[in-house]
């Protein structure tokens, strides 16, 4: 106990501030559906991720951006454990024929209003397994995607920046 | 080192072995041909004289030309540092060979791989389901491996079986694909009495990408960044044992520098990993400060690998052939200043860890793998040394590690507390490591060798954090892939945690599971 309490002490706070280019460009979906989305999410998402056949690293990048550094829940971003919980779906990964069936589930298992997010570049059009014989390709093809976050895999910085700004986040704390 | 030790010791066993010829085209490769009829038998006195598990088992489709397939077994001779790698012929029309699994269950998942890919019948393997390819979206008698295959047929789904447990008061918990954290796909289906698991049996495969027929066809430079996407958390292991693999075949050797520090960025992405399953471990019993603190530590490795390479994950550095980037003075004034900082604050998450007796408590006999299971499944790496499994790569290989006196960790209990402790001996042996191999370099400039690749075959092989990551490659004459078989040590070590979740309550799963961290996409390929 003494020791948590020293070291939270000495640590202090390490959260990072995060710097907020809204000049960035991004891929996204329509402005009809963007400002419905930032209306109705501006200010708390729930996020359900699901990997679809992904090396991992994106996943790492992931759970990075939660950690005490990025923080990305002071924003009011959360990741959740169920799809009944989530506001939005975050594909990783190149679809694989496994993971087809489960993938569409996933996404009918959400609540409406529900859109889904594709992070990395095998989940935008396959990456380096799209002339697989057991990948699907882009997720854009089997669901409807709002958003995507480009990177192989994207940084913690740029996930966050980029859900913030397609958000347009305003009070940055 | 007599070339011919293993001969001499099968001939010892076995008067009337009389193999079809015995090459050693690498120093650390000794390749023997045998007759198919004398497979089973052979491979078996191999298994008990080296006393190694089958580390590899795979096909190698020549029927354009020779009109046959080639089997090899691959194991390790850790006494003469050695792989030896046991070679038959088998004929094109009615492909099959004697199955091993029933005399070394450590053949038993390869032969299915086999069977699924390539369509070859290992004989008397008494469970062929497929592993990857799974029955409800993949019609049957498609092998994808086979080089004339394009586009799948059309063909019959089935249903895939899982094993039952039946008897009264036994229920079923299907678990997955999709999990509740973030993290890779897999099904698991546990068989309970009450509270305690009778059983448990993994389906993995959800993360199949076809990544072996990718690598057929494509140059050196291409298949150097397919092996970077195989497992992204072990992706410096994949490219260096790619890169082994391939630098043997074409003859180059890399300079002491190159491989100094490779072995840096190798022990580094050990750290990361260490450091992160720590965390892990301490979150699945719901102590999340050293938790927190441990996810600080690696955010450091990362940023301090990013300084250093351009990249959190060190990729695009490792080429056939040497390294892409420049190391000043500066830089390892950098990595060795943020070594410091990183091992102080190790200290600290392991006093935290150790100090709290309710952490402790969970941790200890928690999902025990004995020693006796985890070398009849052929557990490798991490988790193999916690079971009391002395096997590791870097003892037996790398002439590097062992002048800078490398220890290595090897625990009895098997449970998660000796994996845990695996991790904290092996990351602080890493940063001894590290300052040790980066004395022995100024100023490393990147090295710029085109490799010409000739036709021919070598296993290249690394220890990566979770264990020995061989890839066994074959070049053809104009230096394209030919084949590319895979193993990361997540596909032998997936059964060992299966038998370590026995008797422990599904509540303790994700313990156990995390303290072998295992990889979904390196074991599904």
């Amino acid at each position: 106990m003494f020791d948590i309490f020293k070291n939270r002490l000495l640590k202090g706070v390490v959260t990072r501030h995060i710097p907020l280019e809204l000049s960035k460009e991004i891929e996204s979906c329509g402005l009809e559906l963007e400002s419905l989305i930032r209306k109705r999410f501006g200010r708390s998402l729930h996020i359900r991720e699901v990997d679809t056949g992904s090396c991992g690293a994106c996943e790492s990048e992931i759970i990075s951006a939660n950690n005490p550094i990025y923080d990305l829940q002071r924003f009011g971003i959360n990741f959740v454990a169920s799809p009944r919980h989530a506001d939005a779906l975050l594909v990783t990964g190149p679809v694989s024929k496994n993971m087809l069936i489960a993938l569409k589930k996933t996404y009918d298992a959400m609540p409406c209003p529900k859109f889904v997010i594709t992070l990395g570049d095998c989940a935008l059009d396959g990456g380096i397994f799209k002339d697989s014989y057991y990948t699907h390709g882009a997720v854009k093809d089997i669901l409807p995607v709002a958003l995507h976050i480009p990177g192989c895999p994207p940084s913690p910085s740029v996930i966050i920046q980029t859900l913030l700004v397609f958000l347009k986040f305003k009070d940055l704390k | 080192m007599d070339s011919r030790e293993i001969v001499a010791r099968i001939k010892d066993k076995l008067p009337e072995f009389n193999p079809i010829s015995i090459e050693r085209n690498f120093p650390d490769e000794v390749c023997i041909k045998i007759e198919p009829s004398a497979f089973k038998d052979i491979c078996v006195l191999v298994h008990e004289i080296t006393s190694s598990a089958v580390m590899m088992l795979f096909a190698i489709d020549e029927r354009v030309g020779a009109s046959k397939f080639v089997i090899n077994c691959v194991f390790l001779n850790s006494k003469n540092a050695e792989w030896v790698i046991l070679s038959i012929d088998i004929a094109s029309d009615n492909p099959c060979f004697d199955s091993l699994a029933k005399n070394m269950h450590s053949a038993s998942l390869f032969e299915r791989e086999i069977k699924e890919m390539f369509g070859i019948e290992p004989k008397g393997n008494p469970d062929l389901r497929r592993l990857n390819l799974h029955d409800e979206v993949w019609p049957q008698g498609n092998f994808p491996l086979l080089k004339d295959f394009k586009e799948p047929k059309e063909g019959n789904l089935n249903e895939y079986k899982f094993n039952r447990v039946e008897g009264t008061g036994i229920f079923e918990v299907p678990v997955g694909p999709v999990h509740a954290g973030i993290i890779g796909p897999g099904h698991f289906r546990f068989s309970v009495a009450g509270e305690p698991i009778i059983n448990l049996e993994p389906r993995l495969g959800f993360t199949h990408r076809g990544v072996e027929k990718l690598f057929e066809g494509k140059i050196c430079s291409e298949a150097v960044q397919i092996s970077e996407c195989v497992s992204g958390d072990s992706l410096f292991s994949h490219s260096l044992a790619f890169t082994c693999a391939v630098e043997k075949i074409s003859g180059v050797s890399v300079s002491e520098e190159t491989g100094y520090l490779r072995a840096i960025f190798l022990e580094l992405e050990r750290m990361y990993n260490h450091v992160n399953d720590i965390g892990g471990i301490a979150i699945d019993v719901g102590f999340s400060f050293p938790s927190a603190y441990a996810s600080v530590i690696k955010e450091a490795i990362l940023q301090l690998n990013d300084k250093l390479t351009g990249s959190r994950y060190l990729k695009n550095i490792n080429r056939a052939g040497g390294l892409s980037l420049d190391l000043d003075g500066v830089k390892k004034k950098i990595l060795l200043e943020a070594l410091k900082n990183i091992e102080n604050d190790f200290e600290e998450l392991v006093r935290m860890l150790y100090s709290s007796v309710s952490f402790m408590d969970r941790v200890d006999t928690a999902g025990v793998l004995r020693k006796k299971t985890a070398e009849d499944l052929g557990v490798v790496g991490l988790a193999g040394r916690a079971s009391g499994v002395p096997i590791d790569l870097r003892k037996y290989f790398f002439g590097l590690y062992n002048k800078a006196g490398f220890k290595m960790a090897v625990e009895e209990s098997g449970d998660v507390l000796a994996r845990l402790k695996m991790r904290i001996f092996e990351f602080n042996e890493s940063c001894r490591l590290i300052r040790e191999f980066s004395s022995k370099f100024t100023d490393f400039k990147k090295t710029d060798i085109s490799l010409s690749l000739k036709a021919g075959s070598a296993l290249g092989y690394t220890e990566g954090w979770r264990g020995p990551v061989l890839y066994w490659v074959r070049t053809d004459s104009s230096g394209f892939i030919e084949r590319c078989k895979i193993v990361d040590p997540s596909f032998h070590n997936w059964q060992g945690l299966s038998y370590a979740v026995l008797g422990n309550i599904i509540p303790d799963f994700p313990l156990c599971n995390k303290s072998f961290n295992l990889s979904y996409s390196g074991n599904d390929l």
